[in-house]
């Protein structure tokens, strides 16, 4: 396929940008996405990051094993800071998830046809981050073996678990949420599987993508279920995407403790989450469009889109900063102020300025086009976010370090065992993005065919007096 | 890849034996766009067959009216799906959390009255987010799984997977079939209705 660079980020509301670049016709779309997973071999960088990350997934495993043979010691949790970095990387891997959901539903709700190209991986990098997120606090509970105490099954010590406690609800929430975007995702994999499994070459495949395509073979009596049912998934996960991270707030806010104990954290924790997740979207988006040759796919508008979404939620994100330090100082509760006096010039200040850098300051950048239309840049502004919605977590938790009483305040440091850990669940998020590029479609195909222009039954039929159809753009480039 | 066939309408099964009326499943058409795939469902439609389907590489809008189908239940399902996990919901944490009462169901089951700083046992607002996440686990399982089940799925055999053509319709193809078992169903006459509509190839089925 050749590529004939067209600037599809124009303004101009009277034109209907095009989505997908190069192609106006169905096969190529199918023959330039396939490609990706029937190469007989992917590109170098891939198995470079591979071998990496393989390393790493296995570093995570050898620090797991060590933290359970030898018991939570090996972290560098103490009194006052009970929750480390297990709690801090949970929430950030959370995050993460939030913006696979909210690219899958929510825009889906909202007719936002530019969602297709990007959906199946956004969703894909979901799952993966909120299993690296599971996996914290199940070895943070220490005696893991007894972990499913979190779960209300029958047991002989007539023992069940306390529901009125936020970090069950954490349970219930991430589980359902976990559950819920499988579904999503798988559902919508459907589709693609078939076409995978319609294109293999040899037998393995055939068979193995079959099992998954479950026999679908586009029959319009399917079709009318299958998009209803998307239709109900992305109104049930909605509301779902918006509790979930709500739910994580709450094991902050529900507390009693200052820099904690405060009523914005919902909405502030939904909005980092999403603005934290997009830019991990456009970070895993950038190499793998350059990578596979999906730039007619992910077009530059897809990435400026993302990148205005990453504006409004690093705006309010840095809003809610400004209003949580007001309140507390405009609430007089010296508790409150003495926390966010600590945060900003106490032991770990550098941490909040990273976070204030990053987060508040980083993403103002894209006010400009020009920003958000350049590579560099724009790779430059979400690797701050990356690391600065970690290091958010990071600063509300050691809003522990010093709370009511003097006598018992301390100081956090994290072990090598804590850094290998956290390193290690980049290892594991990476091994598995790694393998679902190669191995699944990419790109949701059936979904990138029907926002085509050649995909409206009225197309071609201009002249008409069908004039509400007016607007669809005619295949404008050529290949 | 299979090329594209310039000549006009053909049938593919003319090569082979015919295949006899009892193992026929259907008569398959071949169309190239959306616009033709729309304008021969509505034709098939107002020809009054009812055991017949489309099946296209993406959901062509408007098709469902063009071939009359029946809206699906599946948001009743899925009513009743968040239903039940309001109802689980509510069942499992009063049970557990705020009564003494037992219960046999396989083992016996006994809720543990847990007092925690003098809250009361029924706790409702603390027992809203559970039950909120049970309602939307249940009713997107329905949804999902009321979907499938609806669809038949997973159908590993179907007859259409038998021609080699329609590998294509998960890629840039759209096709039609009648049902040999349709009341209306006709050898010659379907075939000609078929014929009429211009498709790119036509074959026959066998079951």
């Amino acid at each position: 396929m050749s590529t004939i660079v067209v600037d599809n980020t124009f303004d101009d509301p009277l034109r209907r940008a095009p989505l997908v670049l190069n192609h106006d016709r169905f096969d190529t779309v199918t023959e330039e996405v396939c490609r990706v997973n029937e190469e007989p071999h992917p590109p170098l960088a891939w198995y470079i990051t591979f071998g990496i990350s393989i390393f790493l997934f296995g570093i995570l495993g050898v620090m797991v094993l060590y933290l359970l043979v030898t018991g939570v010691g090996v972290w560098g949790n103490n009194a006052p800071v009970m929750w480390g970095f297990p709690i801090v990387n949970f929430v950030f891997w959370v995050g993460i998830g939030h913006a696979g959901t909210l690219i899958s539903a929510i825009l889906f709700l909202f007719r936002q046809k530019w969602r297709t190209a990007i959906n199946r991986f956004a969703e894909a990098m979901t799952i993966f981050a909120v299993m690296c997120a599971g996996l914290f606090p199940a070895i943070h509970v220490g005696r893991i073996w007894v972990i499913w105490w979190v779960f209300p099954i029958p047991n002989q010590m007539a023992m069940w678990p306390q529901f009125r406690s936020p970090l069950l609800w954490d349970v219930f929430a991430v589980s359902a949420y976990f559950t819920v975007s499988l579904l999503f995702w798988y559902m919508g994999m459907i589709p693609d599987l078939a076409t995978l499994r319609d294109r293999a070459k040899t037998k393995l495949k055939a068979i193995s993508y079959g099992i998954f395509a479950l026999g679908w073979r586009g029959s319009n009596r399917h079709w009318h279920r299958y998009e209803r049912a998307y239709l109900l998934l992305a109104a049930l996960a909605t509301p779902l995407v918006l509790s979930v991270h709500s739910v994580v707030s709450f094991d902050f806010a529900v507390s009693q403790l200052p820099g904690w104990h405060t009523t914005i954290f919902p909405p502030y924790f939904v909005a980092g989450a999403i603005f934290g997740g997009f830019a991990m979207v456009v970070t895993l988006a950038i190499p793998a469009r350059q990578l596979w040759g999906l730039k007619n796919f992910i077009t530059m508008r897809h990435l400026e889109n993302m990148n205005k979404i990453i504006l409004v939620t690093g705006s309010m994100v840095g809003f809610a900063y400004m209003m949580e330090l007001f309140i507390a100082w405009y609430s007089g509760a010296m508790y409150e102020w003495f926390a966010f006096r600590n945060r900003m010039f106490g032991q770990h200040a550098w941490a909040y300025w990273i976070m204030i850098f990053c987060n508040m300051v980083a993403p103002q950048l894209f006010w400009s086009k020009k920003c958000r239309t350049n590579i560099l840049i724009m790779f430059f502004v979400v690797m701050c976010v990356n690391v600065g919605m970690w290091f958010e977590r990071f600063v509300i938790v050691l809003s522990l370090e010093m709370d009511f009483l003097p006598s018992s305040w301390g100081y956090y440091s994290p072990t090598w065992v804590d850094m290998l850990t956290l390193l290690g669940s980049f290892g594991m998020f990476l091994t598995l993005f790694l393998l679902f590029i190669r191995f699944l479609p990419v790109i949701a195909m059936a979904e990138v065919k029907a926002i085509m222009p050649q995909a409206d039954p009225h197309h071609g039929h201009h002249d008409d007096d069908d004039d509400h159809h007016h607007d669809v753009e005619k295949a404008e480039v050529k290949s | 890849m299979t090329t594209l066939p310039t000549t006009a309408p053909q049938s593919t099964t003319a090569k082979s034996d015919p295949i006899p009326d009892r193992y026929l499943y259907g008569v398959m058409a071949e169309f190239t766009t959306p616009a033709q795939i729309m304008k021969a469902a509505e034709k098939v439609r107002d020809a009054g067959y009812r055991w017949w389907d489309c099946h296209t590489p993406f959901p062509v809008h408007g098709l469902d009216k063009a071939m009359g189908i029946k809206p699906t239940i599946l948001p009743i399902l899925a009513f009743l799906g968040g239903l039940t996990g309001v109802v689980l919901g509510l069942l499992l944490e009063v049970f557990t959390n705020a009564t003494g009462f037992e219960f046999w169901l396989v083992v016996p089951i006994r809720g543990y009255e847990f007092l925690v700083s003098g809250k009361p046992f029924h706790s409702y607002p603390a027992f809203i987010p559970v039950i909120f996440e049970l309602t939307i686990l249940m009713a997107a399982s329905a949804v999902f799984f009321g979907m499938l089940i609806f669809n038949k799925l997973p159908t590993f055999y179907h007859p259409v997977f038998k021609s080699q053509r329609f590998s294509r319709v998960t890629d840039d193809r759209f096709f039609l079939v009648i049902e040999s078992r349709d009341p209306k169903f006709s050898r010659q006459k379907t075939r000609a209705l078929l014929e009429e509509l211009d498709p790119v190839s036509m074959e026959e089925l066998e079951s």
